[in-house]
């Protein structure tokens, strides 16, 4: 048990830790039977807490919308910078062209009036109308540097450029100083009128201080997010959890002999962790995610439809590396589960039987096959983290080709002054941050997948049918005197397996049953009838007169008393495991049934006394005395009708003696059914049962079944004359 | 963990190799916003088109570049880490398989499976999970650090300040929130255990009427695991919006101050533009270090479990020279033997001197706790002793070779153990050599033959892990006859008849008794009738041999025997 355990939690480790990294990918999904319904039944657990839920969306949306228009904004603030940058950097230019070129102009002046003294050269030097004008202008305007207004300034930039181009190369304002594209040339116009050449920072220490509220506002937002969500997902699988623990209470023992005991444990433990953990972390990102892809498209919309082509173009890209690369990890994965699954249960083998291991030699084969298994594992889980590892970078490639075309697009936009140097970072962010939501997505499906068949599992032991109820004129019988009737009773555990056929029992109050055969001949089959654990197929059952199926479960049961030869305790203190018997009973009540049960005197030679807390798989008291504990248990609870199994074969002899004693304290006076060992139970009691392979095959006291010199005889003389019996067997 | 590591020696080559290929691909991704300000300083703004396109194609280039280089070392890191694994499974699992008793006992079998299986795995997954993410978040920090201060040495402060911030606040958050981690293991424990207790007590539960009261301690578990892992949800909750502020305000202050030395003319808009995004990168390298932090404390615990498996080193080794020729068969003798159990205060055998020889029948008798499966372990040197000898055919099992001091016994434990196969593995587990008949021959002594025949396939009946498809009784038989096709000279019976029903158990006793008439067998039984017509019964009491003899000569002089005897028999039949 202790190694399923571990087994459970280990993986739940790997699957708490694959949750936040992306390690889950390509993993194998576990996939639901019907997956629509359960969904919709798991929905139906959220309802208390739909209002914590309202809010949580909300809070989502709220927080990813501010998340999603903070790049926008930023954006605008770097634009500001672009223009301050650019209009900076064209007016510095301009005005030092401005400079040169009048200074060039003046010397030209100069020289020419110097040459206009001799008429030949004036020929030579003339200047056409258009031109001469354009250097009138020119030279007419204000030096930029000594204009303060921006729209001035802005004006004379232009000028300057429209004159440029009428005037002599030599003399050309910007070409060689300023290599800009025309559109950009009109922004840089446009930026130096609205900035006058200078960085706006109260425009951008305003959108600094926005964002900074905005960031703040998001964070908040999703703090309270997550701290609403945490309590609500917590709560519904606490409250699933509770409600699969009082199913179980109301399930027959049918149940729980038919499914192995770590079947259900997984189920409401990991089965339900992984439904908390989902609501807990994918629900919230799911909402978010989607809003973010949403908002991520829009947003990229509204900066440049077409550079949102190209980040949508590359979507195809991603779907379908995921899909080829978790195809053919899930084969891997799949392979590395089998040889996992291989290599646990050779381990598991051999540890246990290390003692015939090594008795019988066989260590080299053991780890001959380990290291075959060893090796396929290998070659199984390098792969399917190779192929699961691809994932990684190839989305990254495939981000980076959007980011490549729209740096190449954007770029060539920008000198088009078709986009802001801003509008492109904010762009870039939004499309590297799209791969983010997208993943996710794609991983909380498989997530989902996995969690609804998990969900699906814990919601099978729900609709598990309950035992029949009480009959609700079910009757109480005050003083039980402990007269056991069986009437023609029928019972299989299995439709087309009959096992006990038309039976007949009549037991008077007091008498001691014996009931022998060999080992699982099916001697619990009759406690599971007599204390209505599962229902006869027909006849009748009566105790007192009254059927037991007429009597309140709790009230025929609290008629037996059991000990059996599997011990229960807990992990608790000794008088908390003998005081489990009766309610409120008192520390007296326990030391009274613990000296009937001859378990005082151990218990008291232990360092804490009653006060003795058994571990968990009570290991620190032995069988023997682990028994009589059971039987004090038994004692204290003071039944009419006593179940006894006197087998104590890890027992040894004196402790043996004491359960003895112990069993015949608790025998006097009530009923008995005694699977019985010893030869002095079985001479004296009132009937003896004879089993065989589930079904009771002679009936009838010592004597009479020694004269039927059937089994019983065969038995009884088989084990009690050992030493003559060769000569019957060879 | 890191000890482990030692055993990447033999991917010593790979190793580099993914280091030198994870930072060729970091370098690649710190290109790209580089290039990318190239775009801008050189293209962009100077209006050069076709520089903006050859530099475009080259940041193809670099990216299909990386990715060849991400693909490249994950496939090595994935040969590597998965390689960790399979060399650290098959040296637990080598040295497990040297263990004597004494170590199992020590370390417990449960945690053994659990440290060979899960545990590795643990260690494996985080192996490669630092391969993959680990080793490229610091080279990608600190390459980020120096392309950023390529870019402009002025901003880096800013990043001077968020990197401690962040890392300050992952810090706090994790210190928080591990030991509640730790707690909310201990409640899952915990429900574990009630629930399980309730599955196996379900029976008791009922009949005692304790429905309610289970159903109390379940609830108060129950709503104990729930508040815990709010209050652990609380705490995370406050992680990715606290990560998230500090990385938005650096990108902020980074754009402010960038700003700010642009006007000044010390900086320009494509330095601006790659070192946003160069923050960006080194915050979330850091955001993946930050992870590390919550998965290697898990896999410290289970790498410090491994190391514990891998340091043991078993007590019971062979002789450096061994004695291995005999000159008798099955000659079994005990002087003066003394053995204690590790931890313990006393001895649980003290002075036992006795021989059992060929032909002979030995039975072992006494209460729990008396020795008995202690001493016939110390047969076949599952444990060695403190004092005295124990020689057979006389030679001292400590000077002979494991492998031909059990070749010569045949061991039936007390807890019959089968393996996964079909019956004929099983049986042939005691002798590869078996032929068939023989293998047949064994089964009908064992009384084995006719519930094998019942099976489906009969002898090729597949046996399930842990021989859970079998009754007790039946996986008696089949070790049983495990042991006597083996032929050895010495068999060895741990209370190997106890699931057995007293018709077979006297059957099959009556059929052993001619089968190996001529081995030395050693019985350790509880019931007084096993052992009656033994050659030699020895009475262990508390550790002492309380007596030695015939049944009649113990009735006369042993008052434990007697006890016991009349324990079990009436007065005719004692007499």
């Amino acid at each position: 048990m202790s190694v399923q355990n571990s087994n459970q939690r280990g993986q739940k480790g790997r699957g708490q830790m694959g949750g936040g990294f992306g390690g889950g990918f390509g993993g194998p999904v576990q996939k639901a039977k019907d997956f629509k319904g359960t969904l919709k039944r798991l929905i139906r657990y959220l309802k208390p807490h739909r209002v914590n839920l309202i809010i949580v969306v909300i809070f989502a949306i709220a927080s990813t919308v501010f998340t999603i228009a903070a790049p926008k904004i930023t954006s605008k603030a770097m634009n500001k910078l672009q223009d301050g940058y650019m209009a900076k950097m064209m007016l510095e230019k301009m005005s030092e062209a401005q400079t040169k070129v009048v200074d060039q102009i003046n010397q030209q002046m100069g020289q020419m009036q110097q040459v206009q003294k001799t008429p030949s050269s004036l020929q030579q030097t003339t200047v056409d109308p258009g031109t001469a004008k354009a250097i009138q202008e020119f030279m007419q305007l204000p030096m930029l540097n000594t204009v303060k207004d921006a729209r001035q300034k802005a004006d004379i930039v232009q000028k300057m450029l429209d004159l440029g181009q009428k005037m002599p190369a030599k003399a050309q304002v910007g070409e060689q100083n300023v290599k800009l594209t025309p559109e950009q040339i009109n922004g840089a116009v446009r930026a130096i009128r609205e900035t006058n050449g200078e960085y706006d920072f109260q425009y951008i220490g305003r959108i600094a201080l926005i964002l900074l509220g905005m960031y703040i506002i998001s964070a908040c937002f999703s703090l309270i997010m997550g701290l609403v969500m945490s309590g609500v997902a917590q709560k519904t699988v606490r409250d699933l959890r509770r409600e699969v623990d009082q199913r179980l209470v109301r399930l027959p023992l049918k149940y729980f002999d038919n499914h192995p005991h770590g079947d259900i444990l997984s189920r409401v433990t990991n089965d339900l962790d992984t439904v908390a953990t989902t609501l807990q972390q994918s629900l919230t990102q799911i909402i978010t995610s989607v809003i973010t892809i949403i908002g991520y498209i829009v947003m990229m919309l509204t900066i440049s439809p077409i550079l949102t082509l190209i980040v949508v173009a590359t979507l195809p890209l991603y779907i379908a590396s995921t899909t080829i690369i978790a195809k053919r990890s899930q084969k891997y994965f799949a392979a590395q589960q089998k040889e996992l699954g291989a290599l646990s249960g050779h381990v598991e083998e051999m540890y246990t039987g290390h003692k015939i291991v090594k008795a019988f030699g066989h260590e080299k084969d053991s780890i001959e096959r380990f290291e075959e298994i060893n090796k396929n594992l290998y070659g199984a889980g390098w792969r399917a983290q190779f192929i699961s590892g691809m994932m990684f970078p190839l989305m990254n490639f495939i981000s980076n080709l959007g980011y490549v075309g729209i740096s190449i697009v954007g770029g060539l936009w920008i000198t088009k002054n078709l986009l802001g140097l801003g509008d492109i970072l904010a762009f870039i962010q939004y499309s590297r941050s799209f791969t983010m939501p997208i993943a996710q997505t794609a991983q909380i499906a498989n997530v989902i997948q996995s969690t609804i068949a998990c969900a699906e599992r814990v919601f099978e032991i729900l609709d598990e049918s309950e035992e029949i109820p009480d009959n609700p004129n079910a009757s109480v019988i005050e003083f039980p005197k402990g007269e056991v009737r069986f009437n023609h009773v029928d019972f299989r555990y299995k439709e087309e397996v009959p096992l006990i056929e038309d039976m007949n029992l009549d037991v008077k109050p007091g008498h001691t049953i014996a009931i022998v055969g060999p080992t699982g001949a099916g001697k619990t089959t009759l406690v599971n009838l007599l204390m209505r654990f599962y229902e006869i197929n027909a006849g009748k059952i009566s105790i007192d007169g009254v059927d037991i199926k007429d009597i309140k479960r709790n009230e025929l049961r609290k008629m037996f008393g059991m000990v059996l030869q599997d011990t229960w305790l807990f992990n608790g203190t000794i008088k908390d495991n003998i005081a489990y018997a009766k309610q409120g009973a008192i520390m007296e009540d326990v030391v009274r049934a613990a000296k009937a049960a001859h378990a005082d005197h151990f218990i008291r030679t232990l360092p804490d006394g009653y006060n003795t807390v058994l571990n968990e798989e009570a290991t620190n008291i032995s069988q023997g005395q682990k028994q009589l504990l059971t039987i004090a248990r038994a004692i204290l609870a003071d039944p009419t009708i006593l179940i006894l199994d006197e087998a104590t074969s890890s027992v040894d002899t004196r402790t043996e003696v004491l359960i003895q004693k112990a069993m015949a304290n608790l025998m006097k006076g009530r009923t008995s059914f005694v699977i019985a060992h010893r030869l002095s139970t079985i001479r004296d009691a009132e009937l003896i049962l004879v089993m065989n392979k589930g079904k009771i095959i002679e009936m009838g006291n010592h004597k009479d079944l020694l004269a039927q010199s059937g089994f019983y005889a065969e038995l009884y003389n088989s084990q009690f004359t050992g030493q003559n019996i060769e000569t019957e067997v060879i | 963990m890191l000890r482990l590591f030692k055993y990447l020696k033999p991917y010593t080559a790979m190793i580099i190799a993914v280091l030198i290929f994870v930072f060729l691909q970091t370098l690649g991704d710190l290109y790209l916003p580089t290039l990318m300000s190239d775009i801008i300083n050189d293209g962009v703004l100077q209006g050069d088109n076709g520089k903006i396109l050859n530099i475009g194609g080259f940041m193809l280039l670099v990216a299909g570049g990386g990715a060849v280089c991400a693909i490249i070392a994950s496939f090595l890191s994935s040969k590597t880490a998965v390689g960790l694994g399979t060399i650290l499974r098959s040296k637990v699992f080598g040295r497990v398989e040297s263990y004597s008793l004494h170590e199992i006992d020590k370390i417990g079998t449960a945690t053994l499976i659990t440290r060979t299986t899960n545990d590795i795995n643990q260690v494996q997954m985080v192996t490669v999970m630092i391969m993959r993410m680990m080793i490229s978040a610091p080279m990608m920090a600190i390459g980020g650090i120096i392309m950023a201060l390529r870019e402009d040495r002025q901003l880096t402060w800013v990043l001077g300040i968020a990197i401690p911030v962040l890392a300050g606040v992952i810090a706090l958050i994790a210190s928080r929130m591990l030991p509640l981690f730790r707690l909310v293991q201990v409640k899952i424990d915990k429900i574990n255990l009630v629930l399980r207790e309730k599955l196996t007590g379900i029976r008791v539960i009922r009949a005692f009427n304790t429905v309610e009261h289970e159903v109390k301690r379940f609830d108060q578990a129950n709503v104990d695991l729930t508040d815990n892992y709010i209050k652990v949800n609380k705490i995370m909750a406050f992680m990715m919006p606290s990560i998230m502020l500090v990385m938005n305000f650096t990108s902020l202050a980074v754009l402010w101050f960038g700003g700010i030395f642009i006007s000044k003319g010390s900086m320009d808009l494509g330095a601006l533009a790659a070192f946003t995004q160069y923050a960006m990168q080194i915050m979330f390298s850091m955001l993946m270090l930050s992870l590390m932090f919550i998965m290697v404390p898990r896999a410290q615990a289970a790498a410090v479990r491994i190391n514990e498996v891998l340091e043991t080193i078993p007590e019971i080794t062979d002789a450096a020279k061994v004695e291995d020729s005999f000159t008798e068969k099955g000659f079994v003798q005990f002087k003066d033997v003394t053995f204690t159990y590790h931890g313990a205060e006393q001895p649980a055998l003290r002075g036992i001197s006795f021989s059992a020889r060929p032909g002979e029948i030995t039975a072992i008798i006494g209460s729990t706790g008396a020795g008995k499966s202690t001493l016939i372990n110390l047969i076949p040197r599952f444990y060695d002793v403190d004092s005295g000898s124990i020689l057979i055919d006389g030679v001292d099992v400590r000077e002979m070779s494991q492998k031909s001091l059990r070749s010569k016994i045949g061991f039936v434990p007390q807890k019959a153990v089968l393996f996964s196969g079909t019956i004929i593995d099983n049986i042939k587990f005691g002798n590869d050599q078996a032929t068939e008949a023989e293998i047949r021959h064994a089964a009908d002594v064992a009384q084995a033959t006719e519930f094998i025949e019942t099976m489906d396939r009969g002898f090729e009946h597949e046996i399930a892990q842990g021989g859970t498809n079998v009754s007790g009784g039946q996986k008696q038989r089949l070790s049983i006859a495990r042991a006597l096709v083996r032929k050895p000279e010495v068999y060895v019976f741990d209370d190997s008849f106890s699931a057995l029903d007293f018709k077979t158990d006297a059957r099959l006793r009556a059929a052993l008794k001619q089968e190996i008439a001529e081995a030395t067998v050693i019985i350790v039984a509880q019931r007084v009738g096993t052992v009656m017509d033994a050659d030699r019964i020895i009475v262990l009491n508390e550790g002492q041999i309380a007596g030695m003899g015939t049944h009649r000569e113990l009735l006369d002089t042993c008052e434990v025997y007697k006890e016991i005897v009349s324990s079990q028999l009436s007065e005719e039949e004692i007499a």
